[in-house]
C-alpha cells in the first residue's frame, strides 16, 4: 500500500524518515513516571527496525488520551526482526508495528 | 527477556510469560446484550465528542490489575466509559464502583 | 470462554443509561439504533472485497493504496471509520493480524471482533510465538514463508489480503467470496478450494 502523502505532508508534518530508514525506537517508560497513555508496546523500546512505509500524519494518542490539544504526528510502519525481540522464533519472521516519529530516532 | 527490562504496564501485553501456555480458544460465542449496549454506547458518545477512543483505552488501562483481569472485556468498557463521565462532570461519582 | 456479565455490571450499565438519558446526553432508542447498525457490519462485506481483488486487478490495486476506498465501492460507510489498510499474502510472506495493545479490528469490513482476537492468550501469545499460535489452529506454514506479524497499535485497522486458492480458476466473485473467511482476513487461517 502507499502513503497518503497529501495528509502526512499538511500542516508542516512532513515525515523526517523514509521507507528504508533504520531506525531506533527510543527506550522510554513513561509508565513509570505517572498516569500516561502511550501506543508503543514495551516489546519494540529501545530495538532497531525498518521504516516499511510512512501512514500519514494522525493527532497524538498520548494527548488525546487526557482530552488535551493533540498536535498530528507522522506514523510509521516499522519492521522489526521477530527472533531479537523474544530471543527465540525462525530467523526470518518479523513483526510490524506502527509507531509515532517522536518515538523514532536515526539508527 | 533481560531481566533488566522494565515490568510493562498491565494492558501490553505483547509476549506476556503469564498466558505462554494458555492455549488460544476458539470463542466464537457473539457479543452479549450487555457488551452490545455498552459498545453501541461508547460509539455514541464518541459521535457527541464526549470521548475519544483514546480516553477509552486510558480508562481500561488504570483499571487496579485485580480487576482488569477478573471483568469481562466490555465490563473494562464500561468501567472506562464511567470513569470518564465522571470526569467530564456529567454523572455522579456516586456511580463508580 | 468469555463469561456473562457480572450482575454489578448490568446494574451499572442501567444506572449509567438513566444518568446519561436524564441530562440529555443520549437515549435508549439512539442506543438501540447504533447497535443495531453496528450489527449489520460483517465479515461477509470483507470476503466480497477479497473475491473482488481476486479478480479484478484495478480493484486490487485500489485495495492495497486505499482500503478505505475500496471499502465505500462495495457500499460500506466509512464515514468516521478509521483508516483500513490491506496487506496482501503472497507465497513467500504470511501476515498475521494481533492489536497487543488492546483490540483494535477492521470492525467496518469485519464486523465485532471475535473473543479470541481480544483474549488475553491471543494478544500476548500471537506477537512472540505465532507459528505455534497458527499451529494449534492447524495452520503449518512452510520454513520458507516469512510470517509477519502486524501490531495494531495505533490509527489503521488492518486487514488481510489471502492468496486465491488453486483449483478456483474460472469461479465467479460470489463463489470466491464463499471461500473467504474472517479468519482468513485476520491471518489465523488461509482460504481453501472445496
Amino acid at each position: 500500500m502507499s502513503a497518503p502523502d497529501d495528509r502526512a505532508t499538511a500542516g508542516g508534518n512532513a515525515p523526517r524518515f523514509a521507507a528504508g530508514a533504520t531506525v531506533r525506537v527510543k527506550d522510554d517508560w513513561p509508565e513509570r513516571r505517572g498516569p500516561c497513555h502511550i501506543r508503543t508496546p514495551h516489546y519494540i523500546r529501545g530495538r532497531t527496525g525498518t521504516v516499511v512505509r510512512t501512514l500519514g500524519a494522525f493527532a497524538n494518542p498520548e494527548d488525546l488520551a487526557f482530552a488535551r490539544p493533540a498536535a498530528k504526528r507522522p506514523l510509521y510502519h516499522v519492521l522489526f526482526a521477530q527472533e531479537p525481540l523474544w530471543h527465540e522464533g525462525k530467523p526470518g519472521d518479523t513483526v510490524m508495528v506502527e509507531v509515532f516519529e517522536h518515538w523514532l530516532e536515526e539508527a | 527477556m533481560p531481566d533488566d527490562t522494565p515490568i510493562p504496564a498491565i494492558h501490553d501485553l505483547g509476549g506476556a510469560a503469564r498466558f505462554h501456555c494458555t492455549p488460544v480458544e476458539h470463542d466464537e460465542v457473539p457479543p452479549d446484550a450487555f457488551g452490545k449496549k455498552v459498545d453501541a454506547l461508547r460509539q455514541i458518545l464518541a459521535q457527541k465528542g464526549l470521548m475519544t477512543v483514546d480516553e477509552l483505552r486510558r480508562g481500561i488501562e488504570s483499571i487496579p490489575e485485580s480487576e482488569y483481569f477478573a471483568l469481562g472485556y466490555y465490563e473494562r468498557w464500561l468501567r472506562s466509559i464511567t470513569l470518564l463521565m465522571v470526569e467530564k462532570g456529567q454523572v455522579d461519582r456516586e456511580l463508580l464502583p | 470462554m468469555a463469561a456473562p456479565p457480572r450482575p454489578e455490571s448490568i446494574a451499572l450499565l442501567d444506572r449509567l443509561m438513566a444518568a446519561l438519558e436524564a441530562k440529555g446526553i443520549v437515549t435508549e432508542a439512539e442506543v438501540a439504533a447504533r447497535q443495531a447498525s453496528t450489527d449489520k457490519a460483517s465479515p461477509e462485506t470483507g470476503a466480497r472485497m477479497v473475491a473482488k481483488a481476486w479478480t479484478d486487478p484495478a480493484y486490487r490495486a485500489l485495495l492495497l493504496s486505499d482500503g478505505k476506498a475500496a471499502a465505500e465501492q462495495m457500499g460500506v460507510s466509512m464515514a468516521g471509520a478509521p483508516p483500513l489498510g490491506v496487506l496482501e499474502n503472497t507465497p513467500g510472506r504470511h501476515h498475521l493480524v494481533v492489536c497487543t495493545l488492546c483490540s483494535c479490528y477492521p470492525r467496518a469490513v469485519l464486523g465485532y471482533p471475535p473473543n479470541w482476537y481480544k483474549s488475553f492468550a491471543y494478544r500476548s501469545r500471537a506477537v512472540r510465538e505465532p507459528r505455534q499460535v497458527l499451529a494449534e489452529w492447524g495452520l503449518n506454514l512452510p520454513d520458507s514463508v516469512e510470517v509477519r506479524v502486524v501490531d495494531s497499535t495505533a490509527d489503521y485497522r488492518w486487514m488481510v489480503l489471502p492468496m486465491r486458492p488453486a483449483g478456483t480458476e474460472g469461479w465467479d466473485e460470489a463463489r470466491l467470496a464463499g471461500l473467504v473467511t474472517r479468519d482468513a482476513m485476520v491471518g489465523v487461517a488461509v482460504p481453501v478450494a472445496g
